[in-house]
């Protein structure tokens, strides 16, 4: 199969672009007198989402809530111990399905580390025709491709295509990084902190490159950040993750508007202030979040929370729809047995 | 109320046999007793230069510095190695992004707050220890008697960090020097570290120079903002001033690129371009290469700060 010409859409916009169920991974963490798996990181536990077409979905959460871990399930960097993918109606890795191959030409990735993603032995050119040639473009056309990838992503290609990474700015290099991500024409761009390292002036040109090659190619995002206010710019949808699970997911709108989830409530209030006149006067949570080796039973965010009661160490809080989104919290389940609990 | 720091044309460059930077071209501020100032910068704009030249940590062999930095009238450029290290942690301290390179890994964090105790205060074992559980008491770690035998690395990042304050702040000193101590931490645990900044600095009538790329951390903790660029301070103003009428061209496009609220759909102001490489000395402004208000007069020369309002200075000759 040709995998160089732009990919036909095939289930219709209502069928989700990429659909995750049940994704577990698990990290064993080697311990004792033998090296024996004696610990477990449970980076991601039972994970369900779906990715629309042509939205972004924003994942947010702290270090350590495992949003890079969904990440790489997501492009099969890694493995899932549990679960199943499907991407617009094909089962990733399984028979009548697509490979992981052919996953990765349509889902591609740009990382954190603009400078550690990069090849500094290959020119700018050799990374970009990289993938093309090896997918068995002409010399000659994967010439051309690498022309109008630079031109995209606001370089100009006779400056920068002979160049090397360590000739760049960060800002040159990440453009460069999501010039590579484009170059088999996928559908899905997960961007794992793609803007993080970025300094705020280069990181707004970044964003609004993000904003217009996704209209004009008509990608579709998955943006993983700790940056909020970055997340809340760019996303249709946002994910908050706390400790390997899904706390709360819904419409931007409902997130930063309306907060169901202690959690999400605090990281929102947590946020510093732009305005002198309204500094923060006390801190929303105290501590720091648990180590993800062994959780705390029940809801994970438990030891955190100022209204965490009996039932919340008991049993974990299932991922409840409250109409306008999704909170996995008690207080939002009729007759869970938390004395805030919504009335049923 | 006398000034507690008196910085004045700072220049500080790096010399090594392949190339010369210009770090730092002519920065100079004042500082009281109690006073916040933020310093917000992006990467490379010599923030945290400026910042390491109070207490002098730059290798010697290979820094030049001129101008002047006076802690309480004495001049720092010009101390002795026995001066310069009674300086430092006694009358200046410092507090840097990383807290768990900042500590010995192979100390507790008791034998180390100890052991700066001594060293500046003569005190005896027993007493400097006394004094470490009590400074881990001020920054509120839990259990301070079991964390003094800790590890740093058996501690997380937002308790390291209140570690690193409670060291920092083991000789009473006057001037805390904050190198962006809460961009590592998460942030939830990042605000709970400003707020500690805060009532300690209220606390103990500290000066404290903050430095940071985070318009909103400086916000949170500043009575004075001041914007560097390439290696100057382009614009120094009260906070409300600089977040409700920034003049400088660069400070107004810094405030107005920064993601935040209510600004979702709507394009980002954007600086165009990258910062300038620093290995030759600027002869006009700066960042009149960005900036779209440039005239002929802008790289004729350095423009001055000049004052347009009480305590509001701008480097820029529109």
């Amino acid at each position: 199969m040709d995998a160089l010409l732009p990919i036909q859409d095939r289930g219709g916009p209502a069928q989700p672009l990429l659909l995750a169920t049940g994704l577990r991974k698990h990290f064993p963490v080697a311990g004792g007198l033998l090296g024996r798996t004696t610990k477990v990181v449970r980076a991601v536990d039972d994970l369900t989402l779906s990715v629309a077409k042509g939205e972004t979905l924003g994942v947010v959460g702290e270090s350590g809530c495992g949003k890079s871990t969904v990440a790489r399930l997501l492009i099969r960097l890694i493995k899932p111990d549990k679960g199943t993918m499907v991407l617009d109606g094909d089962p990733v890795d399984e028979p009548h399905g697509i490979t992981v191959n052919e996953l990765r030409r349509q889902v591609q990735m740009v990382f954190q580390d603009s400078y550690a993603s990069l090849n500094p032995r290959l020119t700018i050119a050799e990374t970009l025709a990289f993938a093309p040639r090896a997918h068995g473009l002409p010399a000659a056309e994967a010439r051309d491709r690498v022309r109008d990838l630079l031109a995209k992503v606001g370089l100009d290609p006779a400056t920068y295509a002979d160049r090397y990474p360590h000739e760049l700015s960060g800002g040159q290099r990440q453009r460069v990084n999501i010039a590579r991500a484009l170059a088999l024409r996928p559908r899905l761009i997960i961007l794992d902190e793609a803007v993080s390292a970025l300094d705020k002036s280069v990181e707004a040109q970044v964003l609004n490159m993000l904003v217009d090659l996704k209209k004009e190619l008509d990608l579709t995002y998955v943006f993983i950040s700790h940056d909020l206010n970055v997340v809340q710019y760019l996303s249709d949808r946002v994910l908050v993750m706390y400790l390997g699970k899904i706390v709360e997911l819904g419409p931007v709108e409902a997130i930063y508007g309306d907060p169901q989830h202690p959690y999400t409530k605090a990281l929102l209030s947590a946020r510093p202030s732009m305005d002198p006149r309204k500094r923060t006067r006390e801190a929303p949570i105290q501590g720091d979040p648990p180590n993800p080796i062994d959780p705390p039973s029940g809801c994970r965010f438990r030891t955190r929370c100022p209204f965490a009661e009996e039932v919340c160490a008991r049993s974990e809080p299932p991922l409840a729809d409250t109409g306008s989104q999704a909170v996995a919290c008690h207080m939002r389940v009729a007759g869970s047995g938390h004395s805030r609990a919504v009335a049923a | 109320m006398s000034d507690l720091l008196q910085v004045r044309d700072l220049h500080v460059t790096f010399v090594t046999p392949d190339r010369t930077v210009h770090a730092v071209n002519g920065v100079s501020f004042d500082l009281k007793r109690g006073e916040t100032l933020g310093i917000l910068g992006e990467s490379g704009s010599g923030k945290s230069v400026t910042l390491r030249s109070i207490l002098r940590l730059h290798p010697e062999h290979r820094t030049r510095w001129s101008g002047s930095i006076k802690l309480g009238g004495d001049e720092v450029l010009e101390m002795g190695s026995r001066a310069l290290s009674d300086l430092r942690g006694q009358r200046v301290a410092m507090i840097f992004q990383e807290p768990a390179t900042a500590f010995d890994p192979v100390f507790t964090i008791g034998q180390q707050i100890a052991e700066t105790v001594r060293r500046h205060t003569g005190k005896s074992d027993r007493d400097a220890w006394k004094r470490a559980r009590e400074l881990l008491e001020m920054v509120r770690i839990p259990s301070p008697e079991q964390r003094l035998k800790a590890y740093p690395h058996e501690m997380s990042g937002g308790m390291r960090q209140r570690a690193m304050i409670a060291l920092a702040l083991s000789c009473n000193p006057s001037l805390l020097l904050a190198d962006e101590p809460t961009t590592a931490l998460d942030a939830t645990v990042q605000i709970q570290v400003l707020l500690l900044i805060r009532e300690l600095q209220r606390e103990f009538d500290l000066g404290v120079i903050f430095v940071t790329h985070d318009i909103g951390v400086a916000v949170e903790v500043s009575d004075r903002i001041g914007v560097m660029y390439a290696g100057k301070l382009v614009e120094l103003a009260p906070v409300e001033r600089m977040v409700d009428a920034p003049q400088h061209p660069y400070s107004r496009g810094l405030l107005a690129s920064t993601v935040h609220d209510g600004m979702r759909g709507q394009r980002l102001e954007a600086i165009p371009g990258a910062p300038p490489d620093l290995a030759e000395v600027p002869s006009g402004c700066s960042f009149a290469p960005r900036c779209k208000f440039a005239r002929p007069d802008c790289t004729a020369s350095v423009p001055s700060l000049r004052e347009v309002e009480a305590a509001h200075a701008v480097r820029c000759v529109l």
